[in-house]
């Protein structure tokens, strides 16, 4: 079974993030730049599924500019087989919207014919959740999004997912699109050795044109702003003082 | 204009709270028609026609909406979608699971953790763990939305909308339930409660979770974590309070042993009154508390039990 895995570039997790004074985004310019925290979380359990004699190869993609070939490397020094990169963006600040994205990797998958998908339940710039589900809407593919655990019986996954109520497991049809949620897995380092293995494994380069698809956004924004900031209060010196001011304000 | 509202229901019962939030945010959208979908849906439909501002109640009452899979009941939805404008629902882990899958099979964008309303295609999310808030105006005939419940007023009762079936769609046949794991709790929800005290990695493990517990059920609250907390086994994942987690709201949070990372504060940092208790006087979480205690949970919290 081939295991495909979407990747995306995004504002490394540790970056402080500044809104442009202009109100038309968040400044991405020399900002240090990651692969999103849940989609290494994906990388690592297809990974997994090879080291397990599940998953006999695994195919990286990303979809956005040109640098987002790093990302890929990233992925291929981990572990994966190899990568497509499908250059969608000319400019790093634009961020192509997961219907659009869902389509184009449902023209990836056409070609490529993976038996599983597994991504990021979520990236951590747009905050949407939800390429993962578009796609198997696109695809008529069952989904199992929010992923705790994976597992690999026949034909089906048997995935327990994280929920409101705790956690739920359901049995999927592969083919499938899964979703990872932060406690699917630990993510591994690429060791050194690695990173230079990766620069030989094969990374195609592709465009949103190849595949038909229009990127343009459904969205417009219309503008982005700092959220209402909330200041400290007052610090007390011990546990009768807070008890105090809490029942002064008539809330407990 | 009109909205279909996707209610959240579990188990055959209603959560008024997050689907009365649901209402008021759709309230400027049109007339609000809400759908019950479950294997038992029948009680939670007339529960929501009380719902104030509910104009009428659909109900899909059928074994294979039983656990809310996201294929069938996304297929219902879109079998429902033909007059509506507006489609639109909490956003609970359900909604998201389903409201995606409904989008992309009407070839329109989501609009996901919507938190205001600007105008019928203008809408307020927050992007970047909520470091930013963003404005997007849809260009998509019907609107696909995820309201974020935690920025809303609970619509409140007083309607009294006409309840009717609606038809079952096909099965599209691709994924089965095979069990919850959920834990039973006499405790408030946690992003409907009034008071939530919540534990971090500075409560050490998950025997002195008890701690947290202990002075969660003398202030009737729910119990909240740090995705820290959760990820070291102190806490159960429902418990997580974040930009991943959950997005809560309470007239009072009580942040214990949280250091106060930006994902945790994306989820809480709305609530009213914030105290923060951590040993570190240096925490981040004191530039949101409104009252910080510096010291020893191990010695505060017992005796904030006590004297509450």
């Amino acid at each position: 079974m081939k295991v495909l895995v979407p990747v995306k570039r995004v504002i490394d997790y540790n970056v402080k993030v500044r809104v442009k004074a202009d109100g038309s985004g968040v400044d991405l310019a020399n900002v240090k730049m990651s692969m999103n925290p849940f989609d290494e979380i994906a990388v690592e359990e297809a990974i997994r599924l090879k080291e397990a004699g599940k998953a006999e190869e695994v195919v990286v993609v990303s979809i956005g500019v040109k640098q987002a070939q790093e990302t890929l490397r990233t992925a291929l020094a981990m572990g994966a087989d190899r990568a497509i990169l499908v250059v969608a963006a000319d400019d790093v600040h634009t961020d192509i919207e997961p219907l659009a994205v869902a389509k184009i990797l449902k023209g990836v998958i056409d070609e490529e014919a993976p038996g599983l998908v597994i991504a990021g339940k979520q990236s951590i710039d747009n905050d949407m959740n939800a390429t993962g589900q578009m796609l198997a809407a696109l695809l008529g593919w069952s989904q199992a999004t929010f992923a705790n655990e994976l597992d690999i019986d026949g034909d089906a996954a048997v995935v327990k997912r994280e929920v409101d109520g705790g956690l739920q497991t359901i049995k999927v049809k592969m083919p499938a699109i899964v979703t990872a949620d932060l406690r699917l897995n630990e993510p591994r380092y690429a060791s050194l050795p690695n990173i230079m293995k990766a620069k030989k494994k094969p990374l195609d380069e592709k465009t949103a044109d190849d595949y038909g698809v229009d990127v343009s956004p459904r969205l417009e924004i219309v503008k982005t702003s700092e959220p209402e900031a909330r200041s400290a209060g007052e610090m007390v010196p011990d546990v009768d003082t807070l008890v105090a001011k809490l029942k002064e304000k008539g809330i407990v | 204009m009109a909205v279909l509202l996707l209610a959240e229901v579990n188990d055959g019962e209603l959560a008024l709270d997050a689907t009365a939030k649901a209402v008021s945010a759709s309230k400027a959208l049109g007339d609000v028609t809400v759908l019950a979908v479950g294997a038992s849906a029948k009680a939670a439909g007339e529960a929501a026609a009380k719902i104030a501002g509910v104009s009428k109640v659909l109900v899909a009452e059928d074994a294979l909406y039983g656990h809310r899979l996201a294929e069938p009941v996304s297929a219902l939805i879109v079998s429902l979608a033909g007059d509506y404008s507006h489609i639109v629902a909490p956003a609970t882990t359900d909604a998201k699971n389903i409201m995606p899958r409904v989008a992309a099979l009407l070839d329109v964008m989501i609009l996901t953790d919507v938190t205001a309303v600007v105008d019928a295609d203008t809408f307020e999310r927050p992007i970047y763990a909520g470091n930013a808030i963003q404005t997007v105006k849809s260009k998509d005939e019907k609107k696909v939305i995820t309201f974020r419940t935690s920025t809303f007023d609970a619509a409140g009762d007083g309607g009294s909308a006409s309840v009717a079936d609606a038809a079952t769609a096909e099965d599209p046949a691709l994924s089965e339930w095979v069990e919850d794991s959920m834990a039973a709790s006499d405790r408030p929800e946690l992003t409907s409660a009034k008071i939530v005290v919540s534990g971090g990695r500075g409560v050490g493990s998950k025997d002195d979770f008890a701690l947290i517990e202990g002075l969660a059920d003398k202030l009737g609250a729910a119990v909240g974590a740090s995705r820290a907390a959760v990820d070291s086994g102190y806490a159960p994942n429902d418990w997580q309070v974040g930009q991943t987690g959950k997005v809560v709201a309470p007239e009072l949070y009580v942040a214990v042993g949280i250091s106060g990372a930006i994902q945790h504060l994306a989820g809480m940092k709305d609530s009213k009154v914030i105290v923060a208790i951590n040993k570190d006087e240096e925490a981040p979480i004191f530039q949101v508390a409104d009252y910080g205690l510096v010291a020893d949970l191990f010695e505060a919290v017992p005796a904030l039990t006590e004297k509450l």
